[in-house]
């Protein structure tokens, strides 16, 4: 993985001293809150419904055994024992003192990590595909390329005062696995007619408020000219983008306002203008940063090994394990793991810092000491022996970490919600884990197949609500929580945005209607149609029929 | 609204904007007009045989001074808000693609944290909306020692300095 030299040691560093100067001003009263608040967003620190929370860098997703015992510490020192994975591949704190900030930058920085933009009218984290550089289907390993983003958007002089946030999401896998359509701009790799390795420009993403799926305003850009093409996008969107209103700043509203043809046109020629200059990457720096994510030295090991097989033969629950957590990998004898942060009925992307702790020495002993963090809010272990796969999934159990359920119904995406963020109107965590409740019955989800469930408690849409196959969106009605059901949203690929079913249901029928949604489908699927299909092929009328007239 | 130079030292201004409806003056001082006066008197104004000021707002073109931009000795940028950063790209533009040597000056809501990002972007005179010590300024100016990015400031960016070994 990527390691810090003296330039990036000195940036942190600066960079905590200048935050620990700035949370001085402020409560010596220098500063306004209203000047405060970008200084501290972009350093990570919210201000919730009860406390300040720190949202803490996971740069494109990945970890070592070392920066997850640091988060434990972290967790254990200054919240309340316990971290939050989020949509974006980050971690969140939610108990932090404001006096408390800087130490906690600093501590991260021992471990070279940080809080630098991830919240703000900035560039936030660029996240990637969580299996980069291990995936059978990659075509090239996007980390170098998001590590490349992540240096040049950090203080970036021109575009720290955006019209709003701005979220890069990067794959180098034709199965995207990064919801790039759903990106501010997405970037996907991928191989010309002569060819070269190069990305796809996807532009005006996102969800909130009004969904969009991005726009390709480029087929093709070749690698050097990543960096002087995204500046070329920031600055056309940093000048036009709507700074009138706040829900219609995003570079989407932009796109769509202006049409992606002339989004394109705008961006190509500021583009023109700067593409062989200071910016353009020269072919050194790209072989450098790819050196840090070469391919770790794999001791050899067989592929599909006797006691994989045994194991799964004598233990179910193994072998469910294993066929819903672990994927292929792209070297023979090793496999990659998904470690569920969804167990039944409980909360989605919440660790306790000893299960941080204990997930490091597993890291340790399992996956060459590396993790990855997935926008799912679930962990991956990249780099594990298939020999070795019995004796981790017994380890993991004891955790309570376990669950076999990735993609299924109790994978479900939530925003925190009104548990703890000021913007929400409803709860989230408490209605995620009653449908995770509800489909407690492993072989019954199992059954049921892949389903992606997403909770959002607000119009803001954090859970990723509109891409979700059932999406749920929290509202207030007359100071009682409801909830908008939407269906045949999807961020793969095939992304698309999901439709309104009817009048939302009250909180306590939440899990009930989802038990319907699911009933419905096992009754109207053809042989390996998943949810998704189903919904697309049918339509909206059954659903609907069967939904409201049981309620 | 007290101005400052690059090192954060006071600096007088002899400068007067001309509000649009105000006759030219006839003595040599150094004014600053709209940019609106400056397309519909271009010709009066540079014959005039002074000091010439441009006041350009953050939602006007500065391309569009392309060829003119050296006949100033000064171009204000605003910052209506602190939060609204398009002036930055104004600034870097006039600088980077237009080659404009005069003057540039942040006015509006200047605050001591984005002094840096300003500087940075090419401006060179800061009307800031509080005081802001020569003490405070060379601390916040000059924290970091590196940049990551190449701006109107011509540091060498930080990809570009490792390639002849620095920072290991």
């Amino acid at each position: 993985m990527y390691a810090y030299d003296s330039f990036d040691r000195d940036f942190v560093a600066q960079r905590v001293d200048q935050f620990r100067e700035q949370v001085g001003r402020r409560l010596a009263g220098e500063l306004t809150e209203d000047e405060f608040k970008p200084l501290r967003l972009t350093n990570g620190l919210y201000l919730q419904l009860h406390a300040y929370m720190l949202r803490v860098a996971v740069p494109y997703g990945v970890l070592s055994s070392r920066q997850v015992r640091k988060l434990a510490h972290i967790g254990r020192r200054y919240d309340r024992g316990y971290g939050h994975f989020t949509t974006r591949q980050n971690i969140q704190f939610n108990w932090i003192k404001l006096e408390d900030a800087a130490d906690i930058l600093a501590e991260l920085a021992e471990v070279e990590m940080h809080a630098l933009q991830t919240s703000g009218n900035c560039i936030r984290n660029t996240t990637a595909d969580q299996y980069s550089g291990v995936a059978a289907d990659e075509i090239e390993d996007p980390r170098p390329y998001a590590e490349l983003i992540r240096q040049w958007s950090s203080l970036h002089p021109e575009f720290t005062f955006l019209p709003r946030k701005f979220k890069i999401a990067i794959t180098g896998s034709p199965n995207d696995r990064a919801a790039v359509k759903v990106h501010d701009v997405g970037l996907r790799m991928l191989r010309n007619e002569a060819g070269d390795v190069g990305f796809e420009v996807i532009v005006g993403g996102g969800l909130g408020r009004t969904p969009m799926i991005g726009k390709v305003i480029r087929r093709f850009l070749p690698k050097e000219h990543l960096l002087s093409y995204l500046e070329a996008v920031m600055r056309v969107y940093n000048q036009a983008g709507r700074r009138d209103n706040l829900y219609k700043a995003r570079i989407k509203i932009l796109v769509h306002e202006i049409g992606a043809e002339e989004m394109t046109r705008r961006v190509e020629a500021e583009w023109a203008l700067i593409r062989d200059g200071v910016l353009k990457v020269p072919a050194e720096t790209i072989a450098e940063l790819k050196s840090f994510f070469n391919p770790p030295d794999y001791a050899p090991a067989s592929d599909r090994p006797a006691a994989l097989s045994q194991a799964m033969y004598e233990n179910k629950e193994f072998a469910r394990w294993h066929q819903a957590q672990v994927a292929r990998h792209r070297e023979p004898g090793y496999a990659i793991v998904n470690i569920s942060l969804k167990p039944l009925g409980g909360i989605p992307g919440d660790v306790t810092s000893d299960q941080l702790d204990a997930i490091a020495d597993l890291a340790e002993t399992y996956s060459l000491a590396e993790l990855r963090v997935t926008h799912a809010q679930n962990l991956v272990f990249p780099h594990v022996r298939q020999d070795a796969l019995p004796a981790l999934w017994a380890a993991l159990k004891d955790l309570g970490l376990a669950t076999p359920n990735l993609d299924q119904v109790g994978d479900i995406i939530a925003c925190p919600g009104l548990d703890y963020c000021a913007l929400a109107n409803a709860r989230s965590i408490p209605v995620a884990q009653a449908v995770s409740a509800r489909f407690a019955d492993l072989a019954r989800a199992h059954d049921v197949g892949e389903l992606q469930i997403k909770i959002s408690g607000c119009i803001n849409a954090c859970g990723h609500h509109h891409v979700g196959h059932i999406g749920i969106l929290g509202v207030d009605k007359k100071g009682e929580e409801f909830y908008q059901i939407t269906l045949g949203g999807s961020a793969a690929l095939d992304a698309s945005v999901g439709q309104i079913i009817g009048p939302a249901v009250a909180a306590d029928q939440v899990a009930d209607a989802v038990e319907t949604l699911v009933e419905t489908y096992v009754g109207l699927r053809q042989p390996g149609e998943r949810f998704l299909d189903t919904y697309r092929r049918v339509g909206a009328a059954p659903f609907k029929e069967t939904l409201y007239a049981a309620h | 609204m007290p101005l400052i130079d690059t090192s954060g030292e006071a600096l007088a201004d002899s400068w007067r904007q001309l509000a649009d409806d105000e006759a030219v003056p006839g003595d040599d001082s150094p004014i600053v007009v709209s940019y609106d006066r400056w397309f519909a008197e271009q010709e009066t104004l540079a014959r005039r045989n002074a000091p010439l000021g441009l006041a350009v707002t953050n939602t006007q073109s500065v391309e569009r001074l392309n060829g003119d931009v050296n006949r100033f000795d000064l171009i204000t940028l605003n910052f209506p808000k602190f939060s609204d950063g398009r002036a930055y790209s104004q600034a870097r533009i006039l600088r980077e693609r237009l080659g404009y040597r005069g003057a540039l000056r942040a006015t509006g809501n200047v605050l001591l944290d984005q002094l840096m990002f300003m500087l940075r972007s090419g401006f060179d005179q800061f009307d800031t909306a509080k005081p802001v010590s020569a003490e405070a300024f060379r601390r916040n100016v000059g924290r970091f020692t590196a940049f990551y990015q190449p701006a109107a400031d011509g540091a060498e960016p930080v990809f570009r300095r490792r390639l002849h070994g620095q920072g290991a």
